[in-house]
């Protein structure tokens, strides 16, 4: 058995080292590392609790929106305040927007360029992944980022800038939009889809959407021009290498309920563990602090009563993640969670079929994007100029309040408690610290320790490539997890 | 990550026109791990020349000094000790956001982490490097603050620096390119003719100035946010909500909530940039007085309930 640690990785948002045991070509057991601890949750104590929306959203500059929303329901909740249809629609713009952009990303710019490595020079499609996806220099690279950034211009037009707006607010969003941007919106878009139509699925979004079956999508992917999108390439790489058998965790799937409006979810709320579907129970989220470096704790705390005290010290401790549970159980977040969960079919029968793996996480995150934009076109023409947009919400004095939203990686959650005015407690609950937890006090791995758990590992390897693909596989944010 | 925002040109392309190859890029490069580790040994033995080190977030020192707080992965050694090794080896050294020029937001409240900017700790000089480091070119710390970055500066600073263009004195006295910093946040607001008319913004979501009530500093603050524009052509107050200071030092914790303008005797504390006080005071008084039905009407709505004035015919000379 030989030990290694891996890291520092790139092309996942923050800090991140991992600790493997490898035996007879595979990891026998996995360590997730978060090297960087900064205090965001004391930062936030005494402070004015409308004062949360200017620091939360700077905790990370990718997820900038999922924690502003989460922060604005959170004080929405505390303050008893419902924003009008039209500040509902922009919320869900807003964060539909970030969390398609970071798929967008996500697939573009951290995950494909791994198959254009050197160690898999001697594979037949090689050649083509380098042309199209190398890091840096790849054809993708240089197309992808004016369409992020024309896509980024609906984050101008609703909300000032991304990353870091002000603009959503407990009572609806202060920025009240005319007809002229409500068709800008639109027209960008438009431009969007035709790019995600042309290149991304080379098919219509409403005929990818549709897919019901393992088999549909077999049988799509053969047909031009969709076999030779970029997501067709995707699925021949991931036959050729089985990613399909890389990468499984826990496959308990969570999901808060994504894009609230009209009382309901667009991807509903619950908990998936094989084949079943179970209701979600917020009071059932702990967080466990025992191998962190945090001071010692009278065992997991639901995150209302949740305490952060960093202890550098801390015996037996090797990360500044804590490790979340619910109901004392491991679970996975992101787009496949939240696909599952919402009983996509396609997604239902491709975990039935080989449970959450590194295929199966990046299928749902492109379907997602494919569905995510049809609604984002829907809540863009719902929009009613000159209705309004907002409404004031009161001065908090004493009250708690709690945000649970999904963000592009998963359930966010921020945990709110108002003194005599100011923030006596904030916790926040991100989705990679669910899935890069590490274990709890039982000795039980987190959701990617889990994963990497039987990951191959090629002769002379120092960073095994299929390491690279599983932890990318869930898209992870460190500097959320730990803020 | 607003940096690959940056349009016409995108970020690559951008550094394409400069000349300017990526050693390494934390969301953007292929190499990681020890592929990574490679390129900071050939530059520590001199064999890869950096011509320009960027930094984005916070020196952290603490607990205590030791920088546990922030490790490099895979290495076990804290993040201050490679950055200030890497910045006596670079050309230029830029300081990408507030947190890496003056500590921002990591460093507020009681400041656990002890977080500090390059050369900054907070408006002191001092952090990481000392107030009198000079890189290899003999240019101090570059600074280009913003909470985001606007991504134009930083592609403008770049450029200039490739180009060999940026001269002595286009830094302001805090370390940031003038390109940006010679403005106020002001220059070019859509609410120009509230401000003028002080005609102010009850709530957010109104269209009237957010000087007087909503905390808005953007007469104070130095940026180009209203001429530059972001994201295709919007801004913090076109799209409602005040201006916070985000590029100067100490924005993260202010005296007051965000939300809040400090008044004294009904008068907002912090005046305009180079303003006396009993001028404002003086022509506050007055432009109130003045102020058109329409303006004083319209600064409290959240969309233009009564036009300008439609006057037929040619416009009078």
């Amino acid at each position: 058995m030989s030990r290694r640690i891996v890291g520092p990785f790139n092309r996942v948002e923050g800090d991140l080292e991992i600790k493997l045991d490898i035996e007879q070509g595979s990891v026998k057991a996995a360590w997730v590392n978060s090297p960087l601890y900064r205090g965001f949750e004391q930062i936030l104590g005494g402070r004015d609790p409308r004062d949360a929306l200017v620091y939360t959203p700077r905790i990370c500059g990718i997820c900038s929106v999922s924690q502003s929303m989460a922060a604005a329901i959170a004080l929405a909740e505390a303050g008893s305040v419902e924003p009008p249809l039209n500040g509902r629609l922009m919320r869900n713009l807003v964060l539909g927007v970030e969390n398609v952009a970071d798929h967008f990303t996500h697939f573009y710019l951290f995950f494909m360029p791994d198959f254009a490595r050197p160690v898999y020079a001697d594979e037949p499609w090689h050649l083509e992944v380098v042309k199209r996806f190398k890091a840096v220099e790849g054809a993708a690279s240089r197309e992808v980022l004016p369409v992020r950034a024309a896509f980024m211009h609906i984050m101008g037009t609703l909300a000032g800038h991304w990353p870091h707006t002000l603009g959503l607010q407990p009572g609806g969003t202060t920025h009240s939009i005319d007809g002229a941007a409500q068709v800008r919106v639109l027209a960008s878009l438009a431009t969007f889809r035709r790019f995600l139509e042309t290149r991304m699925f080379g098919d219509r979004l409403e005929s990818v959407t549709a897919l019901s079956s393992k088999g549909e999508l077999d049988a799509w992917r053969q047909r031009e021009p969709a076999a030779t999108s970029d997501f067709g390439f995707f699925l021949k790489l991931a036959d050729a290498l089985s990613l399909d058998t890389m990468g499984r965790a826990t496959d308990r799937f969570l999901s808060y309920g994504a894009y609230a409006l009209d009382d309901a979810f667009l991807f509903k709320q619950g908990v998936h563990a094989q084949g079943n579907d179970f209701a979600f129970d917020a009071a059932g989220i702990t967080e466990d602090s025992s191998s962190g470096w945090f001071a010692p704790s009278d065992g997991p705390r639901h995150p209302s009563r949740g305490v952060t005290m960093p202890d550098a010290e801390a015996k037996d401790a090797y990360t500044w993640c804590k490790a979340p549970r619910l109901a004392g159980q491991v679970v996975e977040v992101g787009a496949l969670a939240r696909q599952v969960v919402d009983d996509h079919p396609l997604i239902r029968d491709l975990v039935q079929g080989s449970g959450g793996n590194v295929a199966n996480r990046v299928i749902a995150r492109l379907i997602e994007i494919a569905r995510v934009v049809q609604a984002l076109e829907a809540w863009a023409k719902r929009i009613t100029p000159h209705e309004p947009f907002f409404v004031d919400a009161p001065a908090l004095a004493n009250a708690e309040g709690v945000g649970l939203i999904e963000a592009a990686r998963g359930s966010l959650g921020h945990w709110l408690s108002v003194k005599n005015g100011r923030i006596s407690n904030y916790q926040i609950v991100a989705p990679t610290t669910w899935n890069f937890s590490p274990r709890d006090a039982a000795g039980v791995p987190g959701a990617c320790e889990q994963a990497l758990v039987g990951a191959p590992v090629r002769d002379g390897e120092i960073e095994p490539v299929a390491v690279q693909h599983i932890v990318r596989s869930f898209d992870p944010c460190m500097v959320c997890t730990v803020h | 990550m607003s940096l690959i925002c940056a349009e016409q040109p995108d970020f690559l392309s951008a550094l394409d026109a400069a000349g300017i190859r990526l050693l390494w890029h934390p969301s953007l490069s292929e190499a990681t791990g020890s592929e990574f580790s490679a390129v900071i040994d050939g530059v520590r033995s001199g064999a890869i020349p950096l011509d320009i080190l960027c930094l984005e977030g916070s020196v952290i020192h603490g607990p205590n000094g030791s920088g546990r707080f922030h490790v490099q992965a895979g290495t076990g050694t804290p993040m201050k000790e490679l950055i200030a090794e890497l910045a006596v080896l670079a050309g230029d050294v830029l300081a990408i956001g507030t947190c890496a020029a003056f500590g921002g937001i990591t460093a507020g409240g009681a400041n656990h982490v002890e977080a500090t900017g390059l050369v900054y700790d907070g408006s002191d000089p001092g952090g990481l490097l000392g107030p009198s480091f000079r890189a290899h070119s003999g240019r101090p710390v570059i600074n280009i603050s913003g909470c985001p970055i606007h991504p134009g500066w930083v592609v403008e600073t770049l450029l200039q620096l490739a180009f060999g263009t940026l001269r002595q004195g286009d830094l302001d006295a805090l370390g940031r390119p003038r390109l940006y910093a010679d403005h106020l946040v002001h220059h070019g607001c859509a609410r120009n003719e509230y401000y003028e008319y002080k005609a102010s913004a009850e709530r957010l979501s109104n269209l009237g100035c957010l000087m007087e009530h909503l905390g808005c500093m953007a007469t104070q603050v130095h940026a180009d946010c209203n001429i530059r524009l972001w994201n295709g052509g919007s801004s913090c107050t076109r799209a409602g909500y005040p201006c916070i200071s985000c590029t100067e030092p100490g924005f993260e914790d202010p005296s007051h909530p965000y939300l809040e303008t400090p008044k004294l005797a009904g008068i907002p504390i912090g005046l305009p940039t180079d303003m006396p006080k009993a001028w404002f005071v003086a022509l506050a008084a007055l432009s109130k007085a003045a102020t058109p039905n329409r303006v004083k009407m319209n600064a409290v709505a959240d969309y233009i309930i009564t036009p300008p004035t439609v006057v037929k015919g040619k416009p009078q000379k």
